[in-house]
């Protein structure tokens, strides 16, 4: 799926978040020049056409008590990476699985995983069971729980400025 | 948090009702107001727990992005925070307890743009930055599913 200049505008205004008042669609509509009905239609196709992963609320982990967020990475076999991190994938732990590139000599994983909870060591015991699980107890892994947060918010795609009336 | 705050989470973080009154149609399911639900939306968005109402774009269909990280020496690790944060193309941006402590995500309209985030940071700090893209997805992302105590 193809995205216009219209529809691409749209997308950075929608990364943003959508106003909190009763016609949203429409007050969104006046900031890219497309009626109601247009900006929903446009955003509906983009949902079913996967460029849109979710819509939705976006929480923040950390704020619902969830503080313990362990980017857990695992260096697979090129070969097995993607069963196992379709299986990964499938985990309720599991919150973000990519396969990214080794940078050797400084970086040797190539299988990412997000684990969230409430307490670090539940999290351990989570991604001790994921290993388990695909039988991966001893292949190389390292576990970065976070700490400060510098920065979190939605992306910007492009260069907009902030034109959208934040209301919330 | 109340009733209504808990079902908007749990239920709401996907299958955003798609109408002219989005708010007025999840008010409906979930026996309230409409003015209730924009202003637990408005409560949750305060105290910080709700981030926005809005969309998760599939990382590579708009836009490109990577993840980046630098290992920064403890004593430079605010200033070089702070230098990389100040960037509109960092979206997020973590401490993280490894010898690679700084990691990031950077998003902008082409490869060429990322390049030159990951350029300038590298001229800025005298520090090298690590450029690890995603390659492939295995993650259908559903919503978090919150485990009410």
């Amino acid at each position: 799926m193809e995205l216009n200049e219209q529809e691409k505008l749209l997308v950075s205004v929608i990364a943003d978040g959508l106003p909190l008042v009763p016609r949203p669609f429409a007050e969104i509509g006046r900031f890219v020049s497309m009626d109601e009905d247009a900006v929903i239609r446009s955003l509906s196709n983009m949902v079913a056409g996967g460029i849109i992963k979710r819509f939705g609320l976006i929480v923040r982990h950390h704020e619902l008590g969830y503080r313990a967020n362990a980017m857990t990475v695992w260096d697979i076999p090129d070969d097995r990476v993607a069963d196992i991190g379709r299986s990964f994938g499938q985990a309720d732990c599991v919150t973000l699985c990519y396969r990214r590139p080794r940078r050797l000599p400084d970086w040797p994983y190539n299988l990412f995983c997000m684990v969230h909870g409430r307490e670090r060591e539940a999290v351990l015991e989570q991604i001790e069971q994921l290993a388990r699980s695909m039988g991966l107890e001893d292949a190389p892994r390292d576990v970065l729980f976070s700490g400060r947060r510098f920065k979190q918010r939605g992306a910007h795609y492009d260069a907009t400025p902030e034109t959208l009336e934040r209301t919330a | 948090m109340n009733d209504l705050t808990k079902n908007l989470l749990d239920e709401f973080q996907r299958d955003f009702p798609m109408t002219a009154r989005p708010y007025a149609a999840i008010a409906e399911r979930l026996e309230a107001s409409e003015d209730d639900v924009i202003e637990a939306l408005k409560g949750l968005h305060e105290q910080g727990t709700l981030s926005r109402v809005g969309a998760v774009i599939q990382t590579g269909t708009v836009g490109h992005s990577t993840l980046a990280a630098m290992s920064v020496p403890s004593d430079r690790l605010d200033e070089v925070a702070t230098i990389v944060s100040g960037f509109d193309a960092v979206n997020h941006n973590y401490e993280r307890e490894h010898h690679l402590n700084l990691w990031f995500v950077i998003t902008a309209e082409n490869a060429d743009a990322v390049d030159g985030v990951i350029a300038e940071i590298i001229r800025l700090t005298g520090i090298k930055v690590l450029n690890l893209p995603m390659l492939d997805n295995y993650h259908l992302d559903l919503g978090f599913r919150l485990q009410w105590n």
